[in-house]
Parts: C-alpha cells; sequence; structure tokens
C-alpha cells in the first residue's frame, strides 16, 4: 500500500462559515513532492474548492508563502519529508487578513511597498546623449542583496511587531527602500528618511530577527532595518547641530 | 483595517485575529527575545543603583557605609548577581548584533563583522581595564 501523510489544511468559505476550520487530506507522500504538490493534488484529486495562491514553483515568484507547522515558508521549497510522518498543518500567512481559505489580502503590504519609493528616484534626469549611470561591482554588491526580495510576505508573517502594530512598514518594504538608499544612482533618500523615519517606520523595528531568519533570499531585512536607524539617527543629529545645513 | 469589515461592494470579508498577549511562549527563538528584552530592566535596575550610590557618595562617608551594608545582605547579593548576569547577556547579545547594524568601509574594503565587533569587545576590556586600574590604585 502507497504511504500517505495527512495535510491539515485551513478552510475559511466565509459564504458557509463565520469562523475558519480545518480539513483533513490524505495525500500520497513521496520524497520528490513538496507541500504545494500536495495542495494541487488536494485541488485536483480531491476537492477543487480549495483556494491558495501559487505560481512559479520555483522559489522566484514569491506567491505560495503560507505557515506550515506554525512557521512561515514557501511552499514549493518545503518537502513533505520534513514534516514526516505528519500531519502537517497549512495555515495562510499569519497576520494578514484572511479573503479565502489560503488566500490573504495584500493590500496593506503593497500600500507599504510603494509608499516607500522602491525605484530610482533623481532629482534631474541627465540627458539621454550622455550615456547610462555607471556602477562598479563594489556599488552594485553594497545592496545586491537587499535587492533579492520576492515579496513573498514570510517577514511580515514572522514579524510580532507588525502582528501587534499593523501600521508597521515592515521589514521587506524598509529593505527595499534601503536597497535604493543604498544605490549609488539614487537620489531619493531624503524624501525616503521623511517617509520612514517616524514611530510607524523604522523605531517601531525591536530587532526580533525573525524576519531574516525566515527569509527564502537570504535578504536580511533585519540587518537592513539597522543600518537605516543608524542613518537615521545620524540625519537627526546632522539637522540638529548643523541646521544651517537643512533643506 | 478594521477588523469586523463584512460583505460590502468591492471588499471581500475578511478574517482576522488578533493576535494573543502570550504570543512568544510557543516558540523558542520568540522566548529568547523576550528574555533579551527583559535584560532592559536590568540594565536600568543597573543605572539607577550607581546614580544612588554616587548620592551616598556625596552625601558622606556614613550614609556610604549604611548603603554598602545594605547592599551586603543575602537578599540584595542575590538580586545584583542576576542583574549582573542580565546586563552581561544584553551587552554581548548588543555586540554581537552591532555588525548588522554598523558597515565601515576603508576604501573599497568593508572591514569584517568579526572585527567590528572585536572593536567593541575590546572597547568594552579597555575602559573596564581603566576603571578597575583606578579602582585598585585608589
Amino acid at each position: 500500500m502507497a504511504r500517505t501523510i495527512t495535510l491539515e489544511v485551513y478552510r475559511y468559505r466565509p459564504e458557509e462559515e463565520s469562523e475558519p476550520v480545518f480539513q483533513s487530506y490524505e495525500v500520497p507522500f513521496r520524497s520528490d513532492w513538496v507541500i504545494l504538490d500536495a495542495l494541487n493534488h488536494v485541488k485536483d484529486q480531491i476537492d477543487g474548492t480549495l483556494s491558495y495562491r501559487w505560481s512559479c514553483r520555483m522559489g522566484g515568484c514569491g506567491s505560495c508563502g503560507m505557515m506550515v507547522n506554525g512557521d512561515p515558508v514557501l511552499t514549493c521549497a518545503a518537502f513533505l519529508e520534513s514534516y514526516a510522518p505528519g500531519p502537517i498543518r497549512v495555515e495562510p500567512l499569519q497576520h494578514f487578513p484572511v479573503i479565502r481559505d489560503l488566500v490573504t489580502d495584500l493590500e496593506d503590504f503593497l500600500g507599504k511597498l510603494t509608499s516607500v519609493k522602491p525605484w530610482i528616484v533623481r532629482e534631474e534626469e541627465k540627458p539621454v546623449e550622455e550615456g547610462e549611470y555607471k556602477q562598479t561591482p563594489e556599488e552594485l554588491a553594497d545592496f545586491k542583496r537587499y535587492s533579492m526580495c520576492i515579496n513573498c510576505m514570510l517577514c511580515y508573517a514572522a514579524c510580532p511587531v507588525y502582528g501587534l502594530e499593523p501600521e508597521f512598514t515592515g521589514p521587506a518594504a524598509i529593505a527595499l527602500a534601503q536597497r535604493y538608499n543604498l544605490d549609488n544612482r539614487d537620489q531619493g533618500n531624503e524624501e525616503r528618511m521623511e517617509i520612514l523615519s517616524h514611530d510607524d517606520g523604522i523605531w517601531s523595528c525591536t530587532l526580533v530577527g525573525e524576519c531574516s531568519a525566515v527569509c527564502p533570499k537570504d535578504v536580511d531585512p533585519a540587518g537592513a532595518i539597522q543600518r537605516y536607524k543608524l542613518a537615521g539617527a545620524a540625519h537627526w543629529w546632522k539637522s540638529f547641530l548643523l541646521p544651517w545645513q537643512n533643506r | 483595517m478594521s477588523p469586523n469589515v463584512h460583505y460590502k461592494p468591492h471588499h471581500p470579508k475578511w478574517y482576522r485575529v488578533r493576535k494573543p498577549i502570550f504570543w512568544w511562549i510557543r516558540r523558542f527563538a520568540d522566548i529568547r527575545f523576550i528574555f533579551r528584552e527583559m535584560t532592559s530592566v536590568a540594565v536600568a535596575y543597573s543605572v539607577i543603583g550607581l546614580v544612588i550610590i554616587y548620592r551616598a557618595l556625596l552625601t558622606g562617608p556614613e550614609a556610604y557605609a549604611a548603603l554598602m551594608n545594605t547592599l551586603k545582605e543575602p537578599l540584595w547579593i542575590t538580586v545584583n548577581i542576576f542583574a549582573l548576569g542580565a546586563v552581561l547577556y544584553h551587552a554581548i547579545t548588543w555586540f554581537n548584533l552591532a555588525p548588522r547594524a554598523i558597515v565601515v568601509r576603508l576604501g573599497k574594503w568593508r572591514i569584517p563583522d568579526l572585527m567590528i565587533a572585536g572593536g567593541n569587545y575590546a572597547a568594552w576590556f579597555v575602559i573596564s581595564a581603566v576603571i578597575f586600574w583606578a579602582y585598585v590604585s585608589g
């Protein structure tokens, strides 16, 4: 008889129930299957009403983040074998409102992401005739780590500060702001500092460090926020001691 | 965002739970974090203790001797040993985290994390040695 493993899947069907319930599914236990494969098996073979997000299946799109046995993971990178003999409890990413089953609402995150201006800000664009903005490998190395973020939101699910204070801008958005601050082509540092140097920005972070621990791309948002805090403090002292340099 | 949003046009009926007050007792990493945060109380206690000792010194030899006698009681010795341990833990975790916030470059060379943390430890050791020397030499 083929081996199986039990998935305990969080179900929330707002038109049927006011509270979520857990539904158990027996799925084939295969060593080459990740949890996303098991969910796809449920969707295709057992219960077509199950809702969840996924896309690339290779850790690139950041769509399939869920809580597995209480930890935020990309389900395309979490092998069933790691959770044997089960049962495996699959829930939507915590700290986000649940729309249906394993699908959470992204609006809050997307709003915060755009609020930090995650693009190259130029005070003045130079004419095309003057050529490209050049960058040395050392200058690229300064921010490359922070540019690897795939917006999977595992860091938000791991961050207790965001869970307790949803106004907190959060790890990924701040790391991305730092990615552009450290880019030698960018001139938006002052604008982002205005946005992030307040209570709901960098100063809400208490350096729990779990955002970096769960990041599947080794972005280290916690480190980015601490660097930002240092820059924020230096910025404040500079404007305090040299007020004539303020714009 | 309200947790009590109901169906309305273009808005789903969310389900959202409030984070429980004892959220941190489920995972070891969270317990360790809360413990690290709690050691801040010991840091505050140590600072207040130093101020009280300084005040007794300024008041006079009798006040200082009376305070020292009080601190020799087993209760205060126990409290201070616990506070010392907590402050040491706080300082060590702080120094170990320093390289994540401090990035120093000398030209193209980025100073390694180990040297940033090591610099903190070295400064701690030198300052402690100077204070100890000042105390021993009277």
